[in-house]
């Protein structure tokens, strides 16, 4: 148990280094530029130098800000996402925990995080932050709900909620051949819970400077930048275990095959950020109500018919 | 009800459309120039400050001093000097140029009547200080002299009198 | 915040002179409910250098490199119309050569400066490739100009009477390949930009101007065609050598940010058609008029050119009294009148649309403020 917890605050540390470091050259290769070349070879330790530079930077707090509130918020962003490792399975037998309530336990840690958003904004006395706050919550709350009900399709047909249950189901053919549609809205609500573009309303930068984070500095802000990233890796995590077959492949070993299809999502939401355009807030919740929503219970009922008529 | 699931689709399809864009640029070669590593060539007209000319014929410059380009620069940051040499030539002592004000607009260029001024290449103008901005046009001609292999034009002395004030204090005639 | 807001309704909020995405220093004062916007105030000012009062103490061929500064992305454009002010005022006329030369390098310049609002428009939208796509191509002209002219940006390369400099080959086989390497590009930005359903309800209906507003506010270029007035210069009071080429004026039906944005897509289009043209039919001949002046000292009078740049009508409106120095030059810039209509446009939208609409107006404020 100390093990794994160990083991995973190295990964999230890790985690963070190295994705950091893809997403400035997936986006620089798409953008016709080399991204980060100097630090290391291509780049590779640019971040550890940018962490660097973060914690020399001076905390600057503002002043008539609400003053616990605002130093509560980075920590109240980066926890629940970090005790939601504690189900993930990252291969046959590496998990720290396996309860049967694994799916609910993450999604109520991703709430959590809507709240540590409102407490960011609020607290940092400024008018352009809490503008960003309460957008990231509605967009948060709006999309969570067609998120739960396309993972509610896979447990349907697993009929359980625990994680490693669900990967064992996909032994011969994954979820993603027979549920594709599921996959599709599972990853547009996934980028809009980790506020990514297209959906980065929250931390559009040219419209609010930066939103509910306008305010921080140093290494709060790394700490919010962190809870960015480790979140990008859970959503991942958990389309892999739904849908791309967890850890099950042929010659290598589970945990590299899990660590490939994690980063293959990612590298799908990255794409997504360097291609498309902003949604506007109020289309924004249009689409999460109108069209995802619909879809994703349509999905539900088909399923659900399907399963009853076997 | 079918127009919705219409739209959806056509919807989709052009993200999808999007995201083929992308992914093909992704593989393609990067198009940008890693600057101290790598440098390119100016082209020939390429206008970095101005210098001058040197004659390939007499090895040495073509400025008689009229002062024609420090009338007529926009931004009065020519300073020329002359010395004469006889009774009727005149050669520069000091060709002053705060390139910091120049707008490379080239009128410097046309106006001279012995075509003496050309622009150099120099792209790479950063510098700590404003002085460093102002060059001396007949000293970087003694260093274009020594990289072509010729030999040296010495600059001459100044003129007994200051008597060089009047002509070239920068003010805008004509 | 929380003692005031329950008796106001309203609070001001400052889209300042620092801020990605006014291009230029632009202060927009915006009086905003909630997420609306009920009144928007463009503050200008900010970038005042004072061209018209340098061009009062400068003569004329000293007031040529003010001219490409004043709007840096079509500085030819401009070069043109203070050059063909002044050759009407002294009485010269170009040579051919130079005019179909002016017209391939002015029409370049258009094509680089609409590349550059189509990436910059889009990165203020959120898609950041474009931006660098865009670049790439402008990457080319720029070489290009670069190789005629001697500058990548704000030129000063027209004289009274021509130009200086003669095109040569490996212009004309630069241009070619250009022009083949842009019209492969149409499709990539199709699917990439114009076919993107997020780009399609962003800029759909938002920031509609019709036809009455465009004539009440003296709006010119790609704001009015798009409303559907086929008002250019270059074809209702023909200048240069442009009578002598075969292009469209593309318009929009609505008037919205969509249209706009496609307008100036086609309008690239059609500055390849006229450039293709050109360097076909170039006669052979000299560049430069014979008998230009020393020193130019043209007789008393007032002259007003005007030339259609890529954001609209600039015209040079000059006064002399027989000096070698003007007595007056008045810039007319696009941007001015095009920025007026921002306030009736901006009522009951929300900032993300303030920001699209801002950015389809196309303004560059250096030439607001000259």
């Amino acid at each position: 148990m100390i093990a794994g917890v160990i083991g995973v605050i190295a990964l999230v540390a890790v985690n963070a280094l190295f994705l950091i470091w893809m997403e400035r050259k997936v986006s620089a290769h798409m953008q016709l530029r080399p991204g980060p070349m100097e630090v290391g070879w291509h780049g590779a330790i640019q971040t550890v130098a940018d962490a660097l530079k973060l914690m020399g930077k001076e905390l600057i707090t503002p002043k008539d800000v609400d003053r616990w509130v605002y130093l509560a918020a980075p920590i109240v962003i980066f926890l629940p996402v970090l005790l939601s490792f504690l189900v993930i399975p990252f291969s046959q037998t590496l998990i720290i925990r396996d309860m049967n309530v694994g799916v609910l336990l993450i999604l109520a840690f991703a709430a959590l995080s809507v709240l540590a958003i409102l407490m960011a904004g609020w607290a940092s006395n400024n008018k352009y932050s809490v503008l960003g706050a309460i957008r990231s919550v509605a967009q948060n709350v709006s999309y969570e709900i067609p998120l739960l009900i396309t993972l509610m399709s896979i447990i349907l047909m697993v009929g359980s909620f625990s994680l490693v249950d669900i990967v064992a189901a996909q032994g011969r053919y994954w979820f993603v051949l027979t549920q594709p549609v599921a996959f599709i809205l599972y990853i547009t609500c996934a980028t809009a819970e980790t506020n990514r573009a297209p959906f980065d309303l929250p931390e559009a930068e040219s419209e609010l400077v930066a939103g509910f984070h306008t305010e921080y500095s140093g290494m709060r802000f790394a700490l919010f930048f962190l809870a960015e990233y480790t979140n990008m890796f859970i959503v991942s995590a958990i389309a892999t275990v739904f849908f791309l077959g967890g850890w099950h492949g042929p010659f290598l070993p589970g945990l590299v095959w899990f660590f490939l299809k994690v980063y293959f999502v990612i590298f799908l939401i990255m794409w997504f950020r360097w291609t498309f355009p902003r949604v506007r807030f109020d289309q924004l919740i249009t689409f999460a109500w109108k069209i995802l929503i619909p879809l994703a219970f349509a999905n539900l009922i088909i399923t659900a018919f399907i399963l009853k008529l076997r | 009800m079918v127009s919705y699931f219409k739209e959806v689709l056509v919807g989709f399809a052009s993200l999808i459309g999007g995201m083929a864009v992308t992914i093909r640029y992704f593989f393609k070669p990067i198009v940008t120039v890693q600057y101290p590593r790598e440098k390119i060539t100016m082209t020939p007209r390429y206008r970095g400050h101005t210098q001058l000319v040197l004659d390939p014929e007499t090895a040495t410059h073509k400025c008689i001093a009229c002062e024609l380009c420090a009338r007529t620069c926009p931004s009065q940051l020519i300073t020329v000097k002359g010395v004469k040499v006889d009774a009727k030539k005149k050669v520069p002592w000091q060709y002053l140029i705060e390139y910091q004000y120049c707008s490379l607009c080239g009128l410097c260029l046309e106006v001279c009547p012995t075509s003496a001024l050309e622009w150099s290449n120099e792209y790479r103008l950063a510098n700590f200080s404003r002085q460093d901005n102002v060059i001396d046009l007949l000293v970087r001609l003694q260093k274009q002299q020594r990289l072509a292999g010729v030999a040296v034009t010495p600059i001459p002395e100044p003129p007994a009198e200051t008597e060089a004030e009047a002509s070239s204090s920068g003010e805008v005639k004509e | 915040m929380l003692e005031r807001g329950l008796e106001e309704k309203t609070y001001v909020l400052n889209l300042g002179p620092q801020h990605p995405s006014t291009h230029g220093v632009l202060r927009v004062e915006l009086e905003m409910e909630g997420e609306f916007i009920t009144k928007a105030d463009p503050d200008i000012g900010y970038g005042h250098r004072g061209h018209e009062h340098m061009a009062e103490n400068r003569t004329y061929p000293q007031f040529l490199p003010n001219m490409g500064r004043v709007d840096y992305l079509h500085a030819l454009a401009y070069n043109q119309g203070y050059c063909m002010a002044v050759e009407k005022l002294i009485g010269i006329t170009v040579p051919e050569r130079a005019e179909y030369i002016r017209v391939i390098t002015a029409e370049l310049n258009r094509i680089s400066s609409h590349l550059l609002w189509v990436g910059a428009y889009l990165m203020d939208l959120g898609a950041f490739t474009p931006f660098l796509y865009c670049f790439d191509d402008r990457e080319n002209i720029l070489d290009l100009l670069d190789y005629l002219t001697g500058s990548r940006l704000t030129y000063c390369f027209f004289r009274f009477g021509g130009v200086p400099v003669d095109i040569d080959d490996d212009f004309t086989e630069g241009c070619r390949k250009f022009i083949r390497r842009l019209r492969s590009r149409w499709s990539d930005y199709d699917n990439l930009v114009t076919k993107n359903v997020i780009f399609i309800h962003r800029t759909r209906d938002v920031g509609l101007i019709t036809q009455e507003q465009c004539i009440k506010y003296g709006l010119t270029g790609p704001m009015v065609r798009g409303s559907g007035i086929p008002y250019d210069i270059r074809k209702s009071e023909p200048y240069s050598a442009y009578p002598q080429f075969d292009f469209e004026i593309p318009t929009g039906e609505r008037g919205d940010v969509m249209d706009r944005y496609l307008v100036r897509m086609r309008e690239m289009e059609q500055s390849l058609r006229i450039i293709e043209q050109a360097l076909d039919k170039i006669p052979a001949g000299p560049v430069m008029a014979e008998k230009v002046p020393k020193r130019i000292k043209p007789a008393a009078g007032e002259v007003y050119a005007a030339v259609e740049t890529a954001r609209g009508e600039f015209g040079c409106f000059i006064v002399s009294k027989g000096d070698p120095k003007p007595y007056r030059i008045k810039l007319r810039v696009p941007s001015f009148g095009n920025l007026s209509i921002l306030p009736e446009m901006a009522v009951d939208t929300l900032v993300a649309d303030l920001v699209a609409i801002l950015g389809s107006i196309d303004v560059v404020v250096p030439e607001i403020d000259r």
